[in-house]
């Protein structure tokens, strides 16, 4: 694998490998000394040009682990401030020698013009409404522990929100579907993308239809300008039809868990403390964003010798 | 004086098809005829031989972006495109809205010397769709044409005092429809490829109400429309109905419109972004179809440069737009079965009668007449090389396009401006 930008490039095969290759990297990560020289020489450069918090820490803390040295590249102290184009940015940095851009944009398409401008690896860490794909890797094997089983046939997974402007709905809903989940969106109309008839997933107005045969409800983040933009008149009656209280938590069958990717909006989609939630996976989520991206990095870097490389990481 | 033969070629026209060589002299066809002799035989064996295009519709950037095009380069790339005449698009900097302006594009049209230059007014002062550009003025500078492309003008009232007072001095609006609240920051069609790249749609829907609009406008009011670029399968069956009612409607599309559909913007490459949208296979044939039964009266080129940092952008910042002179013919005789005479009557008679250009381009091949002329092999198969471009910027969506159809040689003014498809200024 040469670059990490979609679900989709990923494939069923490249998501399963990955899955699997995170287990090392979870038993990695439960040793007194969670670091291994898998990618000892390689570098890593974080390019971010929106803020975030858990993909960017976590990938920096995946790189280290591995022992690749990491670079970052902060917007606002940059030559980007002095009207460098991204091009030049990124040749800039590959003329440096870099192994690979972990890159997240507020641009869709972003990381396949950078691999056309590097010869280095490019992940994806969230591009405009596009994709995230590390997060559905993230949550793919949350999910996994959480079921005990690897594919995800007869589940529900219920993705609840503003689909339209999430790159976390639009990789999930692939992986979730590739791994064999009946996936159910449900947002209102405004919040939903114009055609998602090719979409392998079924669509619902109403969150209190879907709750009972829900497995995995999985809610996502309304940004607040959404109400300015009029696809809801105001958050308050968002929170009302879509907002997770106590009375929906217990039309979910009992077995059911919620999941989150953060950061979350307290008194919007989430009006009950998740921490008063018996099934919440939403601190897990975080804490698998580690190995993943160790998983993701390794893949992408260590190259010919991944083989023998795994062997070191597995010892 | 020198004379020219045009040897061995099919002349088509308004008039249809025949054989025959065509004599040149101080400007004029003089004969037309077989075995004509003298002068500098130039041959034309397997060719059409035709009034010269006229492209409605083309961003020569000057006066303001000068990085991308000049209206000597955009001469150039036109004249290699078989075009002996452009209309100049008024969304300089500053705008085509003075008479000032108007008089430095026709100037500098001249001095390139290439093909006429004709400059489009804007309807609205500096194309802000808030005032009218002095029309009269404009007008009495020649403008025959008038259109704030690049926008649409929003305001109805506002459109309707331009179609009343477009009326009273017998010029043509041209609008580029587009309801801008519908689009705000759009990036490409409306449709399940949109939903999953997660981009920002461009519904049809934009297009049509403004077409519709601006239908009804000229009902009300009777002045000539032309619609620009028109890239949906309702607004061409809105035209259509149109025509049937008898307004004094008429209306271009573009070649890439017809060639390319909204799936290209899934390799994120910015050189597809344009506007309107590339939009889905149905809007394509629906297109066609209009081309091909009178619909749709033109085939206008919207070359649109941009230089390469600006197309280097992401996807929603990169500007929108396409090259087109260089491809046109191409293009078209590539995707459309369409015989040759109804080809030449959308790519030079009509746009020339609707430029109001008529008295010298698109006239019909006979003694007497202005020998602005292309010479073009309709069999050709080439591919664009981008390098070897006559326009100043590379944003071409044709590369690795098998095309139909090539221009051989171009005559502005009686002397060649392309021969053996190389460009001679």
């Amino acid at each position: 694998m040469k670059h990490l930008r979609s679900i989709d490039e990923l494939g069923r095969d490249g998501l399963l490998r990955l899955l699997e290759l995170t287990n090392h990297m979870v038993e990695v990560n439960r040793r007194p000394v969670p670091k291994v020289p898998a990618l000892r020489g390689r570098t890593v450069v974080s390019l971010f040009f929106e803020d975030s918090t858990r993909t960017r820490l976590s990938f920096e803390t995946a790189a280290k682990r591995l022992s690749a040295d990491t670079m970052t590249f902060s917007v606002s102290t940059s030559s980007v401030n002095k009207g460098e184009s991204l091009r030049d940015t990124v040749e800039t940095i590959t003329d440096m020698g870099v192994d690979a851009f972990v890159v997240r944009h507020k641009s869709t398409g972003i990381p396949w013009q950078i691999s056309d401008w590097t010869s280095a690896s490019v992940v994806n860490a969230g591009d405009g409404w596009h994709q995230h794909p590390t997060q559905a890797l993230v949550d793919c094997f949350t999910v996994r522990e959480a079921i005990g089983r690897e594919r995800f046939d007869g589940l529900t997974i219920t993705i609840v929100g503003d689909i339209e402007h999430s790159r976390v709905a639009r990789s999930n809903m692939s992986a979730f579907s590739m791994l064999g989940a009946n996936v159910v969106l449900v947002a209102p109309p405004t919040l939903l993308p114009p055609d998602v008839s090719h979409w392998p997933v079924e669509v619902s107005y109403r969150l209190d239809d879907v709750l009972a045969r829900t497995d995995i409800l999985y809610m996502l983040r309304l940004q607040s300008e959404r109400m300015s933009q009029g696809h809801v008149p105001n958050l308050r009656e968002y929170a009302e039809t879509y907002g997770l209280d106590a009375l929906r938590v217990a039309k979910l069958p009992p077995h059911a868990v919620i999941m989150h990717p953060g950061p979350m909006n307290r008194g919007v989609e989430m009006l009950i403390d998740p921490s008063a939630l018996p099934n919440s996976l939403i601190h897990k989520q975080v804490a698998n964003g580690v190995s993943v991206r160790m998983a993701v990095l390794f893949d992408l870097l260590a190259g010919e010798s991944s083989a023998a490389n795994l062997q070191q990481v597995a010892s | 004086m020198t004379r020219i033969v045009l040897k061995g070629g099919t002349v088509v026209d308004s008039r249809g098809e025949r054989d025959g060589d065509v004599a040149i002299e101080d400007g004029h066809v003089v004969e037309v005829g077989s075995s004509l002799q003298g002068g500098d035989v130039v041959d034309a064996a397997g060719c059409v031989v035709a009034p010269g295009f006229v492209d409605l519709h083309a961003h020569l950037r000057e006066p303001g972006k000068e990085e991308a095009e000049t209206i000597e380069t955009g001469s150039r790339a036109g004249a290699k495109g078989g075009y002996t005449a452009l209309v100049a698009m008024p969304n300089t900097d500053p705008p085509q809205d003075s008479v000032a302006v108007i008089d430095f594009v026709r100037e500098q049209g001249r001095r390139a010397g290439l093909v006429d230059v004709v400059p489009s007014g804007c309807i609205t002062l500096g194309r802000k769709g808030e005032a009218l550009a002095p029309m009269a003025e404009l007008a009495a500078a020649g403008v025959r044409i008038f259109t704030d492309d690049g926008s649409g003008v929003q305001d109805e009232l506002l459109m309707r005092r331009a179609m009343e007072y477009g009326k009273g001095l017998g010029v043509t609006l041209a609008q580029h429809c587009e309801v801008a609240s519908l689009t705000k920051g759009a990036v490409m069609n409306e449709c399940q490829c949109c939903t999953s790249l997660g981009l920002p749609g461009w519904p049809s829907i934009a297009e049509e109400l403004m077409v519709y609009r601006d239908i009804e406008l000229a009902r009300l009011t009777g002045a000539r429309v032309h619609f620009l670029h028109l890239s949906t399968a309702r607004s061409v069956e809105l035209v259509r109905a149109a025509k049937r009612d008898g307004l004094p409607v008429t209306a271009e599309v573009t070649p890439h419109h017809l060639s390319l559909d909204e799936t290209r913007l899934t390799t994120f490459d910015t050189v597809f972004k344009v506007n309107p949208p590339l939009r889905s296979p149905r809007d394509i044939a629906a297109l066609r179809a209009g081309v091909l039964d009178g619909t749709i009266d033109a085939l206008a080129t919207d070359h649109a440069p941009h230089p390469r940092r600006d197309k280097e952008l992401a996807l929603d910042q990169a500007p929108p737009g396409m090259l087109g002179l260089e491809t046109a013919l191409g293009v078209v005789l590539g995707v459309l079965q369409i015989d040759l005479a109804h080809l030449v009557r959308v790519m030079s008679v009509n746009p020339a009668r609707i430029a109001g250009i008529d008295d010298r381009h698109g006239c019909d091949v006979l003694s007497g007449a202005p020998a602005n002329l292309v010479v073009f092999d309709p069999q050709a198969a080439w591919q664009v090389a981008p390098e070897s471009l006559a326009s100043k910027s590379r944003n071409t969506p044709y590369v690795g396009i098998a095309l139909r159809g090539r221009v051989r040689h171009t005559m502005f003014n009686g002397a060649f401006t392309v021969r053996d498809g190389e460009a001679q200024r």
